[in-house]
């Protein structure tokens, strides 16, 4: 019962607040000879599986590291491009490893922009009169929970499926905001939130909302 | 507990069928645009999702939910698409739009000679039956309008 990451969206849409409680990373690193029986293309900068999932390397999985050093985008740390590196049967047996590909700043800054405009679509197709934007989305392992204040604000909470207690713990977040950021005199609205109080007491309500498993309304 | 409305989509995005059975508010653009942007929003959330996601995923998105409806959604491994709203109280619709499209959608439209797969679905057989269907399931119910 485990809660991911916390997404605090601004009116205009913009990310200004991002943290991540809990990133499971499945890798696996394992020792290949040549010819490579998987097949790897560049996408968005990075190397990823297009074919050949095996043994807990899924197609998608970005290449992490080759030989124990970590890659760098396109290229091994040295430089080499890493499709090149690949083609030579020289640099075999070659260890790499394998995982979900960690999501930059940037693309979390495109996604939750992107999420603040699927909400209001969802509001924009409702068959029913008077509906909000998307206040839940359920997927096989996560599910996203939104709040969206008065003022235009979203704090959007990435969970497990079977967590409960995640509305109460939004509400929470709301009054976290007003209390240490709203209430800082350097914070500006609608900026990236950088107060270390909010951090703080963000992070121990995320943990007695994991703890409890549902997060109490005396809290 | 009420079905609002049905589309199916298929691959390439074309809406081949769409029925309404109590929706109060229609959404202020043309039928067309409509679907288009209802199938932008869909891929888009899918997109999404498997960014998104912490874990690596089996099925994907299975649905979303507002303060006034829950959009389920079903898509089968030949990239048709199944999209169904349904007011609150309908927490699981997956197996229901698993049985429209392996009861209904392959017996009626696949499995009949004269209609052709990517076109809009234009059986009144398969109107009917899927009417005779949403209207008989447990959760479905007409309201006094």
């Amino acid at each position: 019962m485990v809660i991911f990451s916390v997404y605090v969206v601004n009116k205009a849409g913009g990310l200004i607040y991002q943290y991540d409680n809990y990133v499971p990373r499945a890798e696996a690193e394992k020792t290949f000879s040549h010819p490579l029986d998987l097949v790897l293309k560049h996408h968005d900068e990075k190397v990823v599986v297009s074919f050949g999932q095996r043994d807990g390397i899924r197609v998608g999985h970005a290449v992490l590291s080759i030989n124990g050093v970590d890659v760098m985008g396109k290229n091994t740390a040295d430089g080499k491009d890493i499709l090149e590196y690949l083609k030579d049967p020289s640099n075999y047996p070659v260890s790499i490893r394998f995982g979900r590909a960690r999501l930059s700043s940037n693309e979390k800054l495109m996604l939750a922009s992107m999420f603040h405009s699927l909400f209001a679509i969802g509001s924009q197709l409702s068959p029913e009169v008077g509906s909000s934007g998307i206040e839940m989305l359920e997927t096989d392992v996560f599910k996203l929970h939104c709040f969206q204040t008065l003022t235009g604000i979203k704090f959007i909470v990435l969970a497990d499926p079977r967590q409960s207690g995640i509305d109460a713990l939004l509400r929470k977040i709301y009054e976290i905001y007003s209390d240490f950021a709203l209430k800082n005199p350097f914070y500006s609205l609608e900026m990236p939130i950088r107060c270390e109080l909010f951090d703080q007491n963000l992070k121990s309500a995320l943990e007695i909302a994991e703890k409890a498993g549902n997060f109490g309304a005396g809290s | 507990m009420t079905v609002h409305n049905l589309y199916i989509f298929d691959r390439n995005g074309n809406c081949l069928f769409y029925n309404e059975w109590n929706r109060k508010k229609q959404a202020g653009i043309s039928k067309e645009e409509e679907f288009k942007l209802m199938y932008g929003m869909l891929f888009s959330i899918r997109s999404f999702v498997s960014k998104m996601s912490p874990l690596d995923m089996k099925e994907g998105f299975l649905s979303f939910q507002t303060s006034k409806y829950r959009l389920h959604y079903y898509e089968t491994p030949s990239g048709l698409k199944f999209v169904m709203n349904t007011d609150l109280s309908v927490t699981n619709a997956r197996d229901t739009l698993q049985h429209i499209y392996s009861n209904l959608y392959v017996e009626y439209i696949v499995k009949n000679p004269v209609c052709v797969l990517g076109h809009s679905l234009d059986s009144e057989l398969f109107s009917s039956r899927l009417d005779a269907f949403i209207r008989a399931l447990p959760y479905y119910s007409p309201r006094a309008a």
